[in-house]
């Protein structure tokens, strides 16, 4: 029953982000603010993270092409699609719904254990849409983040591959445009979009719903944390199934 | 002026409001008192909207609350001042920004006439010279002033107060007092607060109700209160020796 109510409390605070907007003077702002937050302060994580697997991945393909027919192209092949489908889209989602999802958790959790969410309700303000639709608007850039990570993991895989002694440039990037299908970014971008909208939503969900104190603004983060990439899991499954299957 | 009539409120089983009927007139301090888990706060967020209620109706000027549009609910709203038990200031804004904060979302002011107006009232409440601090670098009584600014900056009608002196040395305590009972009186205002205090009930009570169990025991002023023999008052408004000597005092000199 508990899961049924979450489910639909959720549904309705989806329709309250669009409800009743507030003065754009004061939204404005606050998006930018959420920008910051949000897509600027995890690029640095994200770029990071993506070099270094691309290159983890370029290295593990190299090692595990034990047969000589196969072409040396393929490491830049495999490192490719991997980053594209999955690694970029999906993988750097969960790593965001533990950074990012975890700060839209506790910033709106302590916002109501320190009844400044109650403030916003009683002078006749819609708390979710001031609250929420500027983490929405500022995820909307999250695609940008994700292209980031995708040309940083190709290029990860491409100086792990030459400084590693696994193979050369033009194996490698022989492989990277190896029967290149567009729709393969268009799915990894539809997915983004997708993931960018649970981004916002759950772990805002799991604040603003919070109740108690100090200690249950950490649970629900963490609560927050484990559903965001639960339902990133899934609809990932589901889009896959749609899209590719 | 606030009409509540047989407000009832329940959570599951647990019945926390029962049948309460009162009246809250303009131009005074109305102090809810009662000991905790009685019901004052639950009371205080039935009459702001925040909780919904099962029976009985609030009527703001004799428009009843339940009944009204959304839109309506709204335009009261922004007629609501709120001062909270912890200020609830908004910690990502500077002292002046949360105090201009109902004025940028519910006027169409200009920057300058936003600002001026936040020096005024909070000259008002002492704090010249506060503006660029942030709530965290503030005392609590500070954060007080700050709270009780942001909810006069639009001038309301309707000012509510949920334990302003808590946490509160007795000086800032009494200075807070004052300030809602000039404000109140001042701008001719309904204010109703929310208090354990007795230093408040004996300075600014100009009406109170005791709740006692969800019930409305007693209700008076801080004339009245020495002299009720209503022994859950008693019990629980005089339980310090402080306060009983008070009382045996304005007796003998009623007396005389």
């Amino acid at each position: 029953m508990t899961y049924l109510h979450n489910i639909g409390a959720y549904f309705i605070m989806i329709k309250d982000i669009f409800r009743r907007p507030t003065k754009w003077s004061v939204m404005k702002p606050l998006i930018f603010k959420d920008i910051d937050d949000l897509i600027i302060g995890s690029l640095g994580i994200v770029a990071f993270i993506s070099f270094f697997v691309g290159g983890v991945v370029a290295i593990q393909t190299s090692l595990n092409m034990t047969s000589p027919i196969m072409p040396k192209n393929l490491v830049g092949f495999a490192t490719r699609q991997s980053i594209i489908l999955e690694f970029a889209p999906t993988f750097i989602s969960i790593i965001m719904a533990g950074k990012v999802g975890s700060f839209i958790t506790s910033s709106i959790g302590t916002m109501r254990v320190t009844e400044q969410i109650d403030a916003l309700e009683v002078m006749g303000i819609n708390a979710i849409n001031y609250l929420v639709f500027p983490k929405f608007i500022a995820l909307t850039l999250y695609p940008f983040v994700i292209s980031i990570a995708m040309f940083l993991g190709v290029v990860g895989g491409l100086m792990a591959s030459i400084y590693g002694g696994y193979g050369t440039m033009e194996d490698y990037l022989e492989g990277v445009r190896l029967d290149f299908i567009p729709f393969h970014l268009i799915y990894a971008f539809i997915k983004t979009f997708v993931f960018a909208f649970l981004l916002a939503t759950i772990p805002s969900f799991y604040g603003y719903f919070m109740k108690g104190g100090a200690l249950e603004v950490g649970k629900a983060s963490t609560t927050a944390f484990v559903w965001t990439s639960v339902v990133i899991i899934l609809v990932n499954f589901l889009l896959t199934s749609i899209l590719l299957g | 002026m606030i009409e509540v009539k047989d407000l009832e409120k329940s959570f599951g089983d647990a019945h926390i409001l029962k049948g309460i009927t009162t009246t809250f007139e303009k131009g005074q301090s109305n102090l809810i008192i009662g000991q905790s888990g009685s019901g004052k706060t639950v009371f205080l967020k039935c009459l702001l909207g925040l909780f919904d209620y099962e029976k009985g109706s609030i009527a703001y000027e004799g428009k009843n609350f339940s009944k009204l549009s959304r839109n309506e609910k709204i335009d009261l709203r922004s007629e609501m001042g709120m001062v909270f038990q912890g200020s609830a200031l908004f910690d990502s804004m500077t002292i002046a920004e949360n105090v201009m904060f109902p004025l940028r979302m519910f006027t169409k002011q200009s920057k300058s006439e936003m600002e001026d107006r936040a020096n005024e009232v909070l000259k008002r409440v002492n704090l010249d010279g506060a503006h660029q601090k942030m709530p965290s670098e503030a005392s609590g009584g500070m954060q007080k002033r700050v709270a009780i600014a942001r909810a006069i900056v639009n001038r309301p009608k309707y000012l509510f107060c949920d334990e302003p002196n808590s946490g509160l040395d007795p000086k800032t305590a009494i200075v807070i007092d004052n300030l809602i009972q000039e404000i109140t009186e001042e701008f001719n205002i309904t204010t109703v607060v929310n208090t354990h205090d007795m230093n408040s009930v004996m300075e600014i009570g100009k009406k109170i109700i005791f709740l006692k169990d969800g019930i409305l025991e007693w209700e008076g002023s801080n004339e009245t209160i020495f002299k009720t023999e209503n022994e859950a008052v008693t019990n629980f408004v005089y339980s310090s020796e402080l306060f009983r000597k008070v009382r045996k005092m304005y007796i003998e000199e009623d007396n005389q």
